[in-house]
């Protein structure tokens, strides 16, 4: 039974962690079926935020808070340049996005190489976040527990973005009929920005969270980048529960297996277990209902 | 395969003046390749192009099935590794056996702790099975792939995204396994086929092998662009649901063309093993596999001879520009990268008709896009 917890918890941590970096792509895949492989670089764009933050401050308790900020600030810019220079011309071709915005990513891990260098950095962990609190027997780090937190705090945040504000509105109009959208006064041009600011923001949040569990190299990305859009292929297009529901699913899913068998043999699990759902669900596991024929 | 022809391939029949043309371009490509090379090259960059002519044999398949499919598959590098270690394997196992006699473990497995062959590295010890296993494992795992997701109308993105899952989950499979070289992967080769490796002889020959094997595989493509099922595949990608509509299984088509460039990438990766002398997890997983389709889409995805030539010419620039300037390659590639696929979807092939329709000489688009308009709203 302590087994079973312990496994869970993990799957729970690596759940938040999947989440954090799958909830931006989430949102962007869906509304703007943009497949945007930059984000991963986006997400160690944040995480070399939180690197020069506490580089610029010193203190790490201190710098932890300005660099959730920063990294947002910072995630969400690259994102609007992104789109404002290349991704706009390209709505109508989203497997080109694709490749163009893997393009993006090369340029931008080659830069974090000559600005940082190719040697991992590490971020101090605040004091406070130092160390471990018990859950049902098992010792859980603090790092864990708050980058669940965090996360479940995104979730929440944009949910409440999404359903209760004005431009949230403008996002949702656009995600669910863009020619009525548009012929309903809803600039999809400037919804289109805002999404991709708040979505690439979300991914240097996840960025400065990752640095609490690891250290920081310009390959960060890469490594959750195909684990993100995976959750986003089994979640759902642009549906947030279901990035939330398979985020942990796949969590889960993969400690269990890596209990069971090794790290490497897990990864290949996860992937025939999503192969097959889909077979079963082939939309993911929320879709939204529209009358296209596709 | 069927007596009727549609009216657009009469247009490519035999004696039409653009199949002599086309000929005759093959011809040339196999002087240049058979007769040229070799003379001005040295031992050294003939070898060196021998692995460039295995990227174009891939690339050939991502022509078919990106350019004329419009399936962006980013996981060729798993095919590719499937028949590298397929090869691999049954040249350590035939060195270790001209070393020590039939059935006698290799020397890493050694190592590794491994006191006898594993069951299912056996088999490979049959030169005839090795073949076989290259030729028709890769195809059977793209048939079983492709079947599954293809039927169940998994979309352009979808699959794209679940093929280079395959790839990520395949390349840190491999470093797992230490039956496999784990992350070393496999090196040292002695001999293929009873060959010496290291007399130049014997890669002059590997050299013509490659080169041999890219015009059969640019052949059976062009024969397959130009049969009825050519067209059925660039409907298929054009208008999936119109193809559907007319009786067709859609799926199958996709498959079809799926598995050959999964064969493909199998018989490139054979041939890569000797030529270079070693296959690891670093050569099969996300990162070679987009740099694949960096050459075909360079190229031009849509052309039978644009992806060889671009990955070609790439491989060969990586070469020569990496060695002086490591950091400004990534820039070019990737800024090159951005350049043609945002700019010149039809990559390099196309920019004749692009210059002309802009300076107005031509009316008629001549770029087309590789997706369906549907999938823009998928």
């Amino acid at each position: 039974m302590d087994v079973v917890i312990g496994q869970l918890l993990t799957g729970m941590s690596t759940g938040s962690i999947l989440l954090l970096a799958a909830l931006g792509l989430s949102l962007v895949f869906g509304q703007m079926g943009v497949i945007n492989m930059a984000h991963g670089e986006f997400i160690m764009a944040g995480s070399y935020t939180a690197f020069v933050t506490q580089q610029v401050l010193g203190t790490a308790g201190v710098s932890l808070p300005v660099a959730l900020v920063t990294g947002f600030a910072v995630g969400g810019l690259l994102g609007v340049a992104l789109e404002a220079t290349l991704i706009r011309r390209l709505y109508h071709r989203p497997l080109d996005t694709l490749l163009v915005t893997f393009g993006v990513g090369m340029v931008l891990q080659q830069l974090a190489r000559d600005v940082f260098g190719a040697p991992a950095v590490n971020v101090t962990a605040p004091q406070w976040l130092v160390g471990g609190v018990e859950l049902f027997g098992t010792v859980v780090p603090k790092t864990r527990v708050f980058i669940l937190v965090l996360a479940t705090l995104c979730v929440l945040a944009l949910t409440a973005v999404l359903r209760y504000t004005a431009m949230g509105r403008r996002i949702r109009a656009v995600v669910g009929n863009r020619d009525l959208a548009e012929t309903a006064g809803i600039s999809s041009r400037r919804t289109d920005l805002t999404t991709f600011f708040i979505g690439s923001g979300l991914a240097g949040v996840a960025g400065v969270a990752l640095t609490l569990i690891g250290s920081t190299s310009p390959t960060t990305g890469q490594s959750y980048v195909i684990d993100a859009f995976l959750v986003v292929v089994a979640g759902g297009l642009g549906q947030l529960k279901g990035a939330v529901i398979a985020a942990f699913a796949l969590g889960s899913l993969q400690s269990f297996f890596e209990y069971s068998t090794t790290a490497s043999l897990a990864k290949v699990g996860v992937f025939l277990v999503i192969v097959i759902f889909l077979q079963l669900r082939p939309q993911g596991l929320f879709s939204l209902k529209t009358r296209s024929l596709a | 395969m069927t007596t009727f022809r549609s009216a657009v391939t009469t247009a490519h029949a035999w004696g039409s003046p653009s199949r002599w043309r086309a000929l005759a371009g093959f011809a040339l490509a196999a002087a240049m390749l058979f007769g040229l090379a070799p003379a001005v090259l040295s031992e050294f960059r003939l070898n060196l192009l021998a692995k460039f002519l295995c990227y174009a044999i891939v690339a050939v398949g991502i022509g078919l099935a990106w350019g004329r499919g419009g399936m962006l598959t980013l996981g060729q590098g798993v095919f590719f590794g499937l028949g590298a270690y397929l090869m691999a394997m049954h040249l350590k196992l035939a060195d270790a056996e001209l070393r020590d006699g039939p059935g006698s473990v290799p020397v890493f497995l050694q190592i590794a702790g491994f006191t006898e062959v594993p069951g299912w590295w056996a088999p490979l010890a049959s030169p005839v099975v090795t073949l076989l296993a290259i030729l028709v494992l890769p195809a059977l795992v793209a048939v079983l792939l492709g079947l599954v997701i293809f039927k169940r109308r998994v979309k352009g993105a979808y699959f794209a995204i679940l093929s280079q899952a395959l790839a990520a989950a395949f390349a840190i499979l491999l470093v797992g396994q230490q039956s496999v070289g784990g992350s070393n992967g496999l090196s040292s080769f002695h001999s293929f086929f009873g060959f010496a490796l290291n007399d130049p002889v014997n890669m002059r020959m590997l050299f013509f092998i490659a080169a041999g094997t890219l015009l059969a595989v640019v052949l059976f493509a062009w024969q397959l662009t130009r049969s009825r099922y050519g067209e059925l595949l660039v409907a298929v990608r054009d208008q999936e649901e119109r193809v559907r509509f007319l009786g067709y299984d859609p799926a199958n088509i996709k498959v079809a063309a799926y598995a050959v460039a999964a064969a493909f990438a199998g018989i490139a990766g054979a041939l890569f093993v000797p030529v270079v002398g070693i296959v690891s997890p670093a050569d099969v997983g996300v990162l070679p596999s987009i740099a694949f389709l960096i050459g075909v889409a360079i190229g031009g995805r849509e052309t039978l001879l644009g992806p060889v030539i671009g990955a070609i010419a790439v491989a060969w620039a990586q070469t020569t520009l990496s060695e002086q300037f490591p950091s400004m390659w990534t820039y070019a590639q990737g800024l090159l990268f951005i350049a043609v696929v945002g700019f010149l979807p039809g990559g390099l092939a196309s920019i004749v008709a692009v210059l002309k329709r802009r300076s107005g000489t031509v009316t008629k688009p001549g770029v087309r896009h590789a997706t369906a308009p549907e999938e823009a709203t998928a």
